[in-house]
């Protein structure tokens, strides 16, 4: 496969500030990560901000950069959840196998739904994936193993490979902020690849890309699959912070909402959906006292964010720098 | 007592009564999908709320006006009819240059607008809703009851949809409305405000939304999440009938009322999945659906 990015147009100096910048905004990153929970933040309340972060980080693969809008991947967010708290629970496989089954699984739904799906485009793949994933909320309301209406509670955090303890709140974020940190920069990496330019081409130009000699179906196959076991790496995760697994997981309002972030925050950019992602969290844990009253602000950014800045926040600060 | 494939025939008879009626429901709803694609495209997110919107007009100018059940049945899809005119005309109408999913965002973040507005006033529990006197009781008709209501609804929904049939395939109007879907310039070169038959439209579908809802108060409780579960089959509906016809819509309207009544019989577990399976199956062998046409 030919390398079609558009770093190729770049002078080498202004590529390397570039780099430089990217190394700069890494460094923060991850002191940041490391320093959050010193700053008085709640320490529950960042763990699920990153859970949510990185759903929404490989939600944006597909929406962002191949242009897909999947309104189903709450399915692959729930039913990781689901098998990662079974698989702990009940056969005792401890914490890191269970993240890893959880994360396997919504893999393979990954694969098998995208199949099905990629044959449409715009709406149409939006109205399938939101049915197949209505299909997978149907199933976990029956199974036994997913207890219906009261979903798998107390999960136990368990150790990693029997060494660390998950109990203390503390090295739990920090486990969190490594899964998060390495489901980041698979992401990032993946979007910087030949593979992430290629998608970029099938958004922009998809017969043209088809007439390059690109095996685009198979490309989107296998960015659908990808972007559905991050996102069940960050279901299997949250699973394990909030030791339960619910109906909520896997509902199509998480599908919704995690459209929002991304919307929010900025489709398309690597950095807005984790920003949406924080501003969507905050406001929830924030609001909640007004009730209900949530959602008709949450539909009223939507309706915002559409008429008004459809960039999202990132994408406006991008546009603005590059002016 | 009858039985049919080892089930017994008032059983099997009553699942499929049900069935027709989730269909007639199934039909209005889808083909309301449809027209409002048809000539705005924009899939409408917001139409399972303003089906729920339709039923709690019914129930609201009943409670707090006194105003029965057939007047309502024509005065709240008005109502709605009107919100969504407003709705088309202040935010709708700045989105058809733009890519499609935002219309299906836009429509989104309404349906929580309005469902979430409903949940703060009314709760999730739900209110009954009495059908007319004249249509109360049934009738025997030796292998099965048949309550005179639900076989209202049925014909009901059904002369509905074959007038939207007839409006849009028959009249002049819909033949502007279809040349409208194939070339939005040409028409409007011809002197047609191509803008105003939008907007109407999309009034009309929603109007079709609310008169199902108003239809539907008697039979399931008024709740505002009555149209959350049914705008996701409805959409697999649209899917799987394709959305190139209106006949095909209100057919696999129908058809998927009918097989998940036989499903409940037969199978009860997968009565919830079965059309998702049915939607699966179909966009292996059939991408463009059963009745569509094949598409950009």
């Amino acid at each position: 496969m030919t390398d079609t990015t558009s770093n190729v147009e770049l002078s080498d100096d202004t590529f390397r500030r570039h780099r430089l910048a990217g190394y700069l905004i890494a460094a923060v990153g991850i002191a940041a990560l490391a320093v959050a929970p010193f700053l008085g933040i709640y320490p529950i309340f960042l763990m699920k901000l990153l859970c949510f972060a990185l759903f929404a980080c490989s939600f944006n693969l597909m929406l962002g950069y191949v242009g897909l809008l999947s309104f189903g991947h709450a399915a692959f967010f729930g039913m990781a959840a689901y098998v990662a708290g079974h698989a702990v629970k009940v056969w005792g496989i401890g914490t890191v196998f269970g993240i890893a089954a959880g994360t396997l699984t919504a893999g393979v739904m990954g694969l098998v739904f995208g199949a099905i799906a990629i044959r449409q485009k715009g709406i149409y793949f939006a109205m399938i994936t939101l049915a197949l994933a209505q299909m997978v909320f149907f199933f976990c309301l029956q199974a036994p193993f997913t207890h219906g209406e009261d979903g798998i509670q107390g999960i136990p955090r368990g150790t990693v490979f029997g060494l660390v303890d998950l109990r203390d709140t503390l090295t739990m974020y920090y486990f969190v902020a490594v899964i998060f940190a390495a489901g980041f920069f698979v992401l990032y990496r993946t979007v910087h690849s030949p593979f992430g330019q290629a998608l970029k081409g099938i958004r922009e130009n998809e017969p043209r890309m088809i007439s390059l000699g690109y095996p685009v179906a198979l490309l989107k196959v296998l960015a659908f699959t990808m972007s559905a076991t991050i996102t069940g790496l960050a279901g299997a995760t949250k699973a394990i912070v909030f030791q339960s697994a619910t109906l909520t997981d896997v509902n199509w309002h998480m599908s919704g909402e995690v459209v929002l972030m991304t919307l929010i925050g900025g489709m398309g950019t690597i950095l807005g959906p984790v920003v949406g992602a924080g501003i969507v969290i905050a406001l929830q844990n924030y609001l909640s006292t007004i009730g209900s009253w949530v959602t008709v602000v949450m539909g009223a950014i939507f309706v915002i964010c559409v008429l008004t800045f459809r960039r999202g926040i990132v994408g406006e600060i991008l546009a603005w720098m590059r002016r | 007592m009858q039985e049919i494939l080892g089930v017994p025939a008032p059983l099997l008879f009553g699942q499929l009564l049900i069935g027709l009626i989730n269909g007639s429901f199934y039909a209005l709803l889808s083909l309301g999908l449809a027209v409002i694609f048809g000539v705005l495209n924009v899939i409408n997110f917001a139409h399972g709320a303003l089906y729920m919107m339709g039923a709690f007009v019914a129930w609201l100018l009943l409670h707090h006006l006194g105003i029965g059940y057939w007047p309502s049945l024509i005065v709240a899809p008005l109502i709605v009819g009107v919100f969504g005119i407003v709705i088309e005309r202040t935010m709708l109408s700045r989105l058809y240059d733009l890519d499609h999913l935002y219309g299906l965002l836009l429509t989104f973040g309404l349906a929580l607008i309005i469902e979430g507005t409903f949940i703060n006033f009314y709760g999730v529990s739900g209110q009954p809703y009495a059908p007319p006197e004249i249509l109360t009781g049934g009738h025997n008709l030796g292998f099965m009851f048949l309550p005179t209501y639900r076989a209202w609804v049925i014909v009901a929904s059904l002369l509905v949809c074959l007038g939207t049939w007839l409006l849009v395939e028959r009249t002049r109007l819909g033949a502007y409305l279809r040349a409208a879907v194939e070339n939005r310039e040409l028409v409007r070169a011809f002197g047609i405000n191509v803008p105003l038959m939008m907007t109407l439209t999309y009034g009309f579908a929603v109007a079709l939304a609310a008169f199902a809802g108003v239809l539907a108060a008697p039979v399931y409780t008024v709740s505002p999440i009555m149209g959350q579960h049914l705008i996701i089959v409805v959409f697999a509906i649209v899917v799987i009938g394709g959305l190139g016809s209106i006949l095909g819509s209100i057919l696999t309207g129908l058809g998927i009322g009918v097989v998940e009544g036989l499903t409940k019989t037969f199978y009860p577990e997968a009565s919830s999945t079965v059309v998702f399976v049915i939607m699966a199956i179909v966009l292996i062998l059939r991408p463009n659906g059963l009745f569509g046409r094949p598409r950009e």
